[in-house]
């Protein structure tokens, strides 16, 4: 009996152990499912190659910009022009401008979300300051460019895209500033 | 096997420990059932105590009594309490209780870890319950402490919430795990599979779920620990986690757990309803096979909690639907228990009495959830009183009552004395009308827009709110008849009873052992026919 009891704990505690493992593999988990489905808004984060493709000029979509300030950045953050219309398949060049009016140096990243969420898999980007950190010196303005295309095989249903943008605070060591902010 | 029990007879029958180390140290399974459902009567009044607070403040529109952090807290530490100390407790108490009476075994299979499962969870919940006297209070993010609210906008006492956290499920896994062993290795000669009673399938079920979840949610609270303290971003987008991300995990967690706290209850007024009808359970098979398909479709059905987090339209029609397919194991259920009673030899016992406001009140809050189902119309239900309306009725009047219902039909087994049926009768009918007094308003409430976890609301919802704080503060009083009845029962003031107590009684517990039933049962199988 208490050999019975003990192969049976034993397999009992390796699943407990194993969905303790599987509670952090939902993290990958999740990022891979919305990687492949697109369903998370979430755009490529390295930058797309452009090859010379048939651009759709029977169609057009309209591409919506939304800036966003997280709370505890202080910059400033807007678009050149708030939307554009674009032919699936054209390469379009957008900007963005940004402002310190703090009086010091801080460093920002921008985060991009693209509503519908399933268009997110067509909204390329070639080159975007989205890609990496931004250092703002004091007081310091900046006109920050991005370039996408519409893939032609948006579903025909999708007639405009919002991409937004979120600007996070970005600390030299989190931890460390985050305990510097605690205590 | 005999050699361990008679391990077990020696160490008792040469010493034993008096006052509290008899408490402290008992390995019994009786005495650690004994210890659990009282842990779970006093946290159920503590939680109560709680719901009193936020029921006074919410009797009249604007800030009266306490303020919206500290109404938060309330919020908060009501639900973590009710769920993880009151109701889950109180099951893993009556499983301790009843299934080796059950299945014929001598004793839990493992006694030492049943001693460590319980004495850990006081420390849990006094963990818990002090960070409520911090500087900046206790966990205000709502018992589902979804993050940025966890992480970013808590207060430094979430360390002592996560730890707590820990610490239950700890005490759960352990438990679950005591379960299913004594189930699988422990029974009788004899009693084979689909002979268990009802009650022991269902715990045997709700056990395989929670070593499946709580490992989950331990998890999630480490996360949130290290996203909070040590600068992790699983849950913080400027870092490349994502929030809504939370809320997947969290209700991985979470609609297993809400089976978890219904599952057992099923059992019971499965155990309760032949007796009372005199009549043999209807579809006893139909029953287990309902039991593990609800128990199989609660892990697919989280995100129904999430159709407002902007879910593409395939997202929400699956769990829409996948959602709505529960109800039909669900009515299964339902329609069995009806169709016990009928043509049966009804009394009505106060166990009885209790097992039939389930089956209606439950039903109710099934109801209830089968609109909440409902992609489109959840737009407007989310996060309002509706939602409250609803988790309370399966809860409350569901798994409450058939924890009261379960107390009341086993106590004189227990004893060896019947409890006092006129104030148990009392009991019942206030427990009632109050329910339905504080509940039932709620869902008009809701539906008209009143959000949930808020401290204030508009002046239109005044008179209702004011018959839901009267209905609370009825339905707590009314818990103090319970404390008499109990405290009563326990002073064995009442009739002896017979072994079998209630005519219609089928089963191990009442035909082969005496009432009170000994403190060492069964040390030799009985014989199963």
């Amino acid at each position: 009996m208490a050999a019975a009891n003990n192969a049976l704990v034993a397999k009992l505690v390796c699943i407990v152990l194993g969905m303790f493992g599987f509670g952090f593999a939902l993290v990958p988990l999740y990022d891979v499912f919305c990687d492949l489905t697109g369903i998370n808004g979430k755009t490529n984060r390295e930058a797309a190659v452009y090859r010379t493709q048939d651009v759709d000029s029977n169609r057009t979509v309209r591409v919506e910009f939304i800036t966003r300030v997280n709370a505890g950045m202080s910059w400033q953050f807007e678009p050149v022009s708030p939307s554009v219309t674009v032919h699936p398949g054209e390469l379009t060049r957008v900007e963005f401008k940004v402002h310190n009016p703090q009086a010091e140096g801080v460093w920002g990243q921008a985060v991009p979300s693209v509503s519908p969420g399933t268009a997110a898999l067509y909204l390329n980007k070639t080159e975007c300051f989205c890609f990496e950190q931004q250092h703002l010196l004091a007081g310091e303005s900046l006109t920050m460019p991005m370039q996408f295309y519409v893939d032609p095989q948006l579903p025909e249903d999708i007639h405009f895209l919002t991409l937004q943008y979120t600007l996070y605070k970005v600390a030299g060591d989190t931890a460390a500033t985050n305990l510097e902010r605690r205590f | 096997m005999s050699e361990a029990t008679e391990h077990l007879d020696h160490a008792h029958s040469h010493h034993h420990p008096s006052g509290i180390k008899r408490w402290l140290y008992t390995t019994n399974h009786k005495d650690i059932g004994t210890l659990y459902l009282w842990f779970a009567f006093i946290m159920f009044l503590t939680g109560g105590a709680m719901a009193m607070v936020i029921r006074a403040e919410l009797f009249q529109p604007g800030l009266q009594i306490v303020e919206p952090n500290f109404f938060n807290q309330m919020t908060t530490v009501h639900g973590l309490i009710m769920v993880f100390g009151a109701v889950m407790p109180a099951f893993t108490g009556l499983a301790n209780w009843l299934v080796p009476m059950m299945i014929g075994a001598p004793d839990m299979a493992l006694p030492r870890m049943n001693n460590w499962s319980f004495w850990i969870l006081p420390f849990a919940f006094l963990i818990l319950l002090s960070s409520l006297f911090l500087e900046g209070g206790g966990p205000a993010f709502g018992w589902t402490f979804y993050a940025p609210l966890s992480t970013q906008y808590s207060a430094d006492s979430t360390a002592l919430f996560v730890f707590s956290v820990h610490i239950m499920g700890a005490s759960s896994i352990m438990g679950a795990i005591n379960v299913i062993v004594t189930i699988f290795n422990m029974r009788a000669p004899g009693m084979t599979w689909m002979k268990l009673p009802l009650f022991v399938w269902t715990w045997l079920i709700t056990a395989f779920l929670l070593i499946a979840v709580m490992p989950v949610l331990a998890g999630a609270v480490t996360m949130v620990l290290t996203d909070k303290f040590f600068g992790t971003s699983f849950f913080n987008a400027a870092g490349g986690g994502d929030p809504v991300m939370f809320q997947h995990i969290f209700w991985f967690f979470g609609h297993p757990e809400v089976y978890i706290m219904i599952l057992p209850a099923f059992g019971i007024i499965s155990q309760i309803v032949p007796t009372f009808s005199r009549k043999k359970l209807f579809g006893y098979a139909s029953m287990v096979y309902a039991t593990a398909s609800i128990a199989l479709l609660s892990f697919i059905v989280w995100a129904h909690h999430m159709f407002t987090t902007g879910m593409p339209l395939v997202g929400e029609m699956f769990f829409m639907f996948a959602t709505m397919l529960i109800s039909v194991p669900t009515g299964v259920k339902v329609f069995n228990w009806v169709a016990t009673m009928w043509r049966g030899s009804l009394s009505f016992e106060v166990p009885m009495l209790f097992a039939i406001a389930f089956i209606v009140l439950f039903t109710i809050g099934g109801l209830s959830g089968l609109m909440l189902a409902i992609t489109p119309v959840d737009f407007q239900y989310h996060d309002t009183y509706f939602v409250v309306a609803h988790f309370h009725y399966v809860l409350v009047t569901g798994a409450v009552f058939s924890i009261m219902a379960a107390v009341y039909y086993w106590l004189p087994k227990w004893t060896g004395h019947m409890f006092d049926v006129t104030l148990a009768k009392w009991h019942f009918w206030c427990s009632l009308i109050s329910v339905n007094v504080l509940f039932f308003p709620m869902h008009f409430v809701g539906l008209a827009g009143m959000p949930r976890r808020i401290p204030d609301y508009a002046l239109q919802f005044a008179d209702f709110n004011k018959w839901i704080s009267i209905g609370g503060f009825a339905f707590g009083l009314s818990q103090l008849i319970f404390l008499a009845v109990l405290i009563k029962a326990c002073r064995k003031q009442g009739v002896p009873v017979d072994d079998r107590v209630w005519e219609g009684a089928e089963g191990l517990e009442w035909q082969e052992l005496p009432s009170p039933a000994p403190y060492h049962s069964f040390e030799t199988p009985p014989v199963i026919k």
